[in-house]
């Protein structure tokens, strides 16, 4: 009832081919943004801001990054962190060393070294596969670190290994309250969210599909595994270059490389994961998953007036977080995302299911 | 499906709600947050520590009933020694209170270099005393930041001092082999700048061995010193990282009595689990000793009598209790010494940095707080925010740690222009105003 897509007539190629076909979606969508852009910002208090929102956007971008790798290509990756620190570290050489740059430039710059970072390490996607391809990029991982935490130069020989950034600026207006970083981090999760939606739908996502689902099916029908593997490789690198230099410049300020450890990776991996694998959606409900459940479940026994022991309170956080993740896996597999499709199907036919 | 993404709606709605609707309280309350990390690997050092100070602010409520009437209300939050959980906590707890915190002791160097960033934005004073950046010393770059009684390049200064004494004279490490085992985190690099800078000075060798994150695995680093045989080993580890540093000193047949530890890596929970390994081992302390002394009467009477007590009460008498104690001491005289010029009331965390910066203990004072022989003298200036830099160093004997040298200060002929370059260089990296933060 609510979400039937009968009498959507598509008339042309062009409505055939948009990026959100049925109109309940593209209107959510606009509705989401419009929420996030114009309603938020009205009752958002600085923690809101900056202890959920902000970490679950930029998280989001890191997790659509790997999901294209992963979830989109099938190509499981290990190396997120290092790739998020490659970003953070080369947007934070380009802003010390060329100080005028736009902060635009800066990010992009970060997305790009990472995406000829994970050029080189894809390469051995083309010869290994599955869980070999794993223990590859975490070879990149802890390459990564080691080269950010020994190579002095990218930290400006800087005597404690940590690095700070300055004031950032977007044509003269300064980036430094919760809210105007909120809404610089938005803007940059509806872009490459949108891209990578975009992305997915057409040719070259149709192409990681298929690499994902049988490659040497995909080889015979026409497509090359070097371009297929590469450009994931590229792409998903890029995004999560974006994100570790947003990470590191709009959240953190000032960062060492255990800020970007094999920890983070495996982070980012579980948020495909919950969230769901070849989804978009499923990255953001994942990031959110993985970033808000552990704060709520601190919080939790304080808002009920329970009073416990701080050790207490974390080892339950501990315990109840893994206990969810078990939960959600065993209920859908499939992930979070998953569950919105069946809601979706569902809707479909509310109130008169058969 | 629904419920479920309710519950992430409600989760959100409620994270909100409760950085809003901080519960009504009485007005007359000094709120202070209190990081701390009962859990994860660091949590053995972390605890007694956060102990000392939650006792200390519970006798300054027991005792005097607060500070000249105000009571103190503290929160603790767990951070895990994890910088972005801390930093997390930080922004939980800063706005709590009537007049928000008064001041955040962040107790891990990651995460005092993250808050470093958001100190002068949200107007609260980070107390990091003993651990932080060293160039934050100087206050007119870092004005919000208050390393108090010791930066890491004051204890390695120090360290280098008592080693030149043992060998007859600083002249004498001419040629001497020099290593450092540190954790590899902004802590244990800190220390290495002023190694280099004494190693230039005096013609030692300086031999860095990084170990990572938590530090229990450190095989290869020894199996190197055994090969480099350097004559003399500085410990800059923490929590299970020291414990086994010197068990495998002990593997190798590393003398223990050529090993000295910074005051992070020189507790009970250090020495204990190698046992008689352990004996002959040293380090520097943060100007007190361990055992039990004047103040433990009055923690007694109002505080453990009365089943208060965070530790139990054979732990009060432990090096990272005890430097709790203090740590809390420093915070409460500076917010007293704030009352003073902003009257008997809750104060902002901007009135306390004042305090922070004209905190001046002068030995009577110390010893009227029941502190002698503790601490010495602390006098605090914009231009100085370690307030002290004197130190002593211990030897474990065994059983408990013994205090074995007089009193050394650190040499500001080699700290003074270190502090003043790097601070330089933040600030111009920074692109800061400099100067010292005035009050009317």
């Amino acid at each position: 009832m609510l979400y039937r897509e009968v009498g959507q007539f598509k008339t042309s190629y062009q409505s055939d081919e948009a990026v959100f076909p049925i109109a309940q979606d593209r209107w959510f969508v606009i509705c989401l943004i419009a929420f996030a852009l114009l309603i938020v910002p009205v009752f958002a208090g600085q923690y809101l801001y900056t202890e959920v929102l902000i970490p679950v956007l930029i998280l989001s971008i890191a997790a659509i990054g790997l999901n294209i790798l992963t979830g989109y290509c099938g190509q499981l990756s290990l190396g997120s962190g290092g790739f998020m620190a490659v970003g953070a570290y080369a947007a934070y050489n380009l802003m010390l060393r060329l100080p005028e740059t736009n902060i635009v430039l800066v990010f992009l710059f970060g997305g790009v070294m990472a995406m000829l970072v994970g050029l080189v390490f894809g390469l051995p996607s083309l010869r290994i596969k599955g869980f070999y391809l794993a223990v590859a990029t975490l070879a990149a991982q802890f390459f990564l670190e080691w080269a950010f935490a020994r190579v002095k130069w990218f930290t400006n020989y800087a005597p404690s290994g940590s690095v700070a950034v300055g004031r950032i600026e977007l044509f003269a207006i300064p980036i430094d309250t919760p809210g105007r970083i909120y809404i610089f981090v938005l803007a940059a999760t509806v872009v490459l969210a949108i891209a990578a939606k975009n992305l997915v739908r057409g040719r070259i996502g149709r192409m990681w599909m298929a690499m994902r689902d049988m490659d040497i099916a995909a080889e015979i029908i026409g497509i090359r595994p070097l371009h297929a593997k590469l450009s994931a490789f590229a792409v998903s690198s890029f995004y999560i270059g974006v994100a570790g230099a947003l990470w590191a410049f709009l959240r953190l300020g000032s960062w060492e490389p255990l800020a970007f450890d094999v920890n983070r990776s495996f982070q980012v991996l579980f948020m495909i994961i919950i969230g769901g694998l070849g989804t978009i959606l499923g990255s953001f409900l994942g990031a959110a998953f993985i970033v808000l459940v552990p704060i709520f479940l601190n919080q939790l026994p304080s808002w009920l007036g329970i009073p416990i022991s701080t050790a207490a309170i974390s080892h339950i956080e501990f315990m109840l977080f893994g206990a969810a993740i078990i939960f959600f896996l065993i209920v859908e597999p499939h992930g979070l995302a998953r569950l919105w499709a069946i809601a979706k199907e569902k809707l479909r036919l509310w109130p008169f299911p058969y | 499906m629904q419920a479920r993404r309710l519950l992430t709606i409600a989760s959100a709605a409620l994270l909100a709600a409760a950085a809003y609707a901080a519960p009504a309280r009485a007005q007359n309350e000094q709120f202070i947050p209190h990081l701390v990390y009962r859990t994860g690997p660091y949590a053995p050092n972390g605890t007694p520590f956060a102990n000392g100070i939650a006792d200390y602010y519970k006798l300054i409520n027991e005792r005097d009933g607060g500070i000249n009437g105000v009571k103190i209300t503290y929160e603790e939050c767990d951070t895990g020694y994890l910088t972005d959980r801390g930093v997390e906590c930080y922004e939980r707890l800063k706005a709590r209170g009537p007049t928000g915190a008064s001041y955040v002791i962040p107790l891990s160097t990651g995460i005092t270099f993250a808050l470093t960033e958001k100190a002068p934005i949200d107007k609260i004073p980070i107390i990091s005393m003993g651990y932080g950046r060293s160039e934050s010393r100087d206050g007119s770059v870092f004005q919000w930041n208050f390393p108090l009684l010791g930066t890491y390049w004051t204890a390695a200064d120090i360290i280098m001092q008592h080693i030149g004494q043992r060998e007859g004279g600083l002249d004498k490490l001419k040629g001497k082999k020099i290593a450092l085992v540190y954790h590899d985190s902004p802590y244990g690099k800190e220390p290495i700048a002023l190694l280099q800078k004494r190693a230039q000075m005096h013609g030692y060798e300086l031999l860095l061995y990084p170990v990572t994150h938590p530090g229990v695995e450190q095989k290869a680093t020894w199996l190197q010193i055994r090969q480099n045989r350097p004559d003399y080993v500085l410990l800059w580890g923490w929590g299970v990282m020291n414990s086994t540093a010197i068990k495998e000193a002990v593997a190798v047949g590393y003398p223990r009595d050529k090993m000295y530890g910074v005051w992070w890596s020189g507790a009970e929970q250090d020495v204990r689990p190698a046992e008689d390994g352990s004996k002959g081992y040293h380090s520097i302390t943060l100007q007190h000793s361990a055992g039990q002394f004047k103040l433990h009467e009055d923690l007694k009477k109002y505080v453990y009598d009365k089943g208060q007590g965070s530790a139990k009460w054979e732990e009060t008498g432990e090096i990272l209790y005890v430097r709790g104690l203090i740590n809390a001491m420093l915070g409460i005289e500076a917010i007293r010494t704030a009352q003073d010029r902003f009257g008997k009331k809750p104060l902002t965390g901007e009135q306390v940095r004042w305090g922070l910066e004209n905190l001046d203990l002068s030995a009577d004072r110390i010893k009227q707080l029941g502190f002698e022989n503790e601490v010495k003298p602390v006098k605090v200036s914009c231009e100085d925010h370690e307030g002290a830099r004197t130190a002593r160093m211990q030897t474990w004997d065994g059983k408990n740690w013994k205090i074995d040298s007089d009193w050394y200060t650190g040499d500001d002929k080699v700290l003074l222009p270190m502090v003043k370059d790097a601070a330089a260089k933040y600030a111009a990296e920074k692109k800061l105003s400099v100067g010292c933060l005035m009050m009317n």
